[in-house]
């Protein structure tokens, strides 16, 4: 049933991408709107639980196959993507860390509703960084209560759910963190901030006042500081960087239909297009060896709690998102080159306007700079494995 | 040992609170120790103690507490001489 059901969701993903997703792209881009046709086909075709084990009525898939799946969704329309990507993102955060019976309960109802999961890492007054939190949780009798200024959260009007950050309680340190499952009826998000940015419009990524209580148990066990080591940062930037490879591979695409195109009207010719796209493909071959190999070192160690935690496996997370934001962009400028005014336009079938906007949000979306920074910092004391 | 490591903490560790106030089992994480403080205390041990960590030790279970800290170093000098 494995073999079947991975398969599936490849093959599923390619079907939206070309039949939904890729449709409704431009629409989606122009009007930075929510891509609810794809995210309905997703839903439709039970995509969203696939990270949710068997015995608790989902797939139980490999964290590759999510990856590839984010990779063919990207090349139709990279917002609809992004959100699966970050969806699952919570989703894999859940299924390792939400290990008591309430919490398997709501693993149980993410398969029978098909649940979208949001996320809610960064807050107003502390900046990019996700390991330092102003709001605390206030737990008492069973319940909880939170309050969190969020400055975004993507698709958080579209969400079932949200997993936010906070210090473990009011006389907790920022550094203290622990992650909290905000869902319905307890959860209420006021629009702060709108959404209009170069790229990834459709993932709209408003800044949201976050009220929400439940029940204690809705804060996850386990510190977040491990969430994010074990689970959150990794699946995050392997799903980020297949998302842009999904990217660069669309841009590849139309630079080497053009090329063809210009070839059959001039046979005997090697035009300049012809060589740039050759060296186009060199880098978009290390691009593809770097997500691909990524992945797959990931995988391996998926469950592997020691590895998890090495120092060497974080300073490659970082460093593949790092290599993989910067590529993007590289291999996208590449190939309007190719396509020149084609690529240029926004109404030919070569048109790398969108692609070209999306490919910009993966450097700043952690911003590289930060990431780097705290690499250099690690590599101040790791030595070789 | 002990006591240089809390000294070692109270100049790097950046804690909210007095490194005196917290146990030797105290969760340094808890009480407010960041990753990135975690990092420069590592280098302030490594320079006071004349070692390096391997990579099997350079995560954040070692350096949890002021007793973690105490075994992990042991078990790279040999028995304190105190």
């Amino acid at each position: 049933m494995t073999a079947r059901t991975t398969d599936r969701l490849v093959v599923e993903a390619v079907r939206i991408g070309e039949e939904v997703a890729g449709p409704a792209a431009d629409d989606v881009d122009r009007k930075a709107r929510f891509p609810v046709e794809a995210m309905e086909a997703l839903r439709f075709e039970q995509l969203l639980s696939v990270l949710v084990p068997p015995e608790l009525g989902g797939d139980g898939v490999r964290i590759s196959r999510v990856a590839e799946a984010c990779t063919v969704l990207a090349r139709h329309c990279a917002s609809t993507a992004m959100i699966y990507a970050m969806h699952q993102m919570q989703a894999a955060c859940l299924v390792r860390h939400g290990r008591s019976d309430f919490l398997r309960e709501y693993q149980r109802s993410m398969v029978a509703r098909q649940l979208l999961l949001a996320s809610a890492t960064t807050e107003i007054g502390v900046g990019g960084d996700i390991r330092t939190s102003i709001c605390a949780v206030e737990a008492g009798e069973g319940r909880f209560r939170l309050e969190k200024e969020a400055p975004v959260i993507s698709y958080g009007e579209n969400a079932d759910g949200v997993l936010a950050t906070a210090r473990r309680s009011p006389d907790s340190p920022p550094s203290d963190q622990v992650l909290v499952l905000c869902t319905a009826p307890g959860l209420s998000l006021q629009a702060t901030s709108g959404w209009d940015t170069l790229g990834f419009r459709g993932t709209c990524s408003l800044g949201f006042s976050l009220r929400a209580e439940g029940d204690e148990r809705q804060v996850l066990d386990d510190p977040f500081a491990d969430i994010a080591s074990q689970t959150m940062l990794p699946v995050s930037h392997v799903l980020w960087s297949s998302v842009w490879l999904g990217i660069a591979g669309a841009a590849v695409d139309r630079a080497r239909r053009f090329v063809r195109a210009e070839a059959r009207k001039n046979p005997d010719v090697t035009s300049p297009a012809a060589v740039r796209l050759a060296e186009l493909m060199t880098i978009f071959q290390q691009m593809e060896a770097l997500v691909r190999g990524a992945v797959a070192n990931f995988e391996a160690v998926y469950d592997d709690v020691e590895a998890l935690a090495g120092m060497g496996f974080a300073i490659a997370m970082n460093g593949l998102k790092v290599s993989a934001s910067t590529l993007v962009v590289d291999i996208v400028g590449r190939a309007l080159v190719i396509c020149g005014i084609s690529g240029y336009r926004e109404d030919s079938p070569y048109s790398l306007g969108r692609l070209l906007r999306d490919a910009h949000g993966a450097a700043v979306m952690v911003n590289n700079d930060r990431i780097i920074a705290n690499n250099a910092q690690m590599l101040l004391v790791h030595k070789d494995d | 040992m002990e006591t240089e490591i809390r000294e070692i903490l109270t100049e790097h560790a950046r804690l909210p609170v007095e490194v005196a106030s917290l146990d030797d089992d105290a969760d340094l994480y808890q009480a407010g120790m960041t990753s990135h403080a975690s990092v420069s205390v590592m280098l302030a041990l490594e320079d006071a103690f004349d070692i390096e960590f391997p990579e099997t030790m350079l995560r954040k279970s070692t350096f949890e507490s002021v007793s973690a800290i105490s075994t992990a170093l042991t078990s790279l000098v040999g028995a304190p001489a105190e």
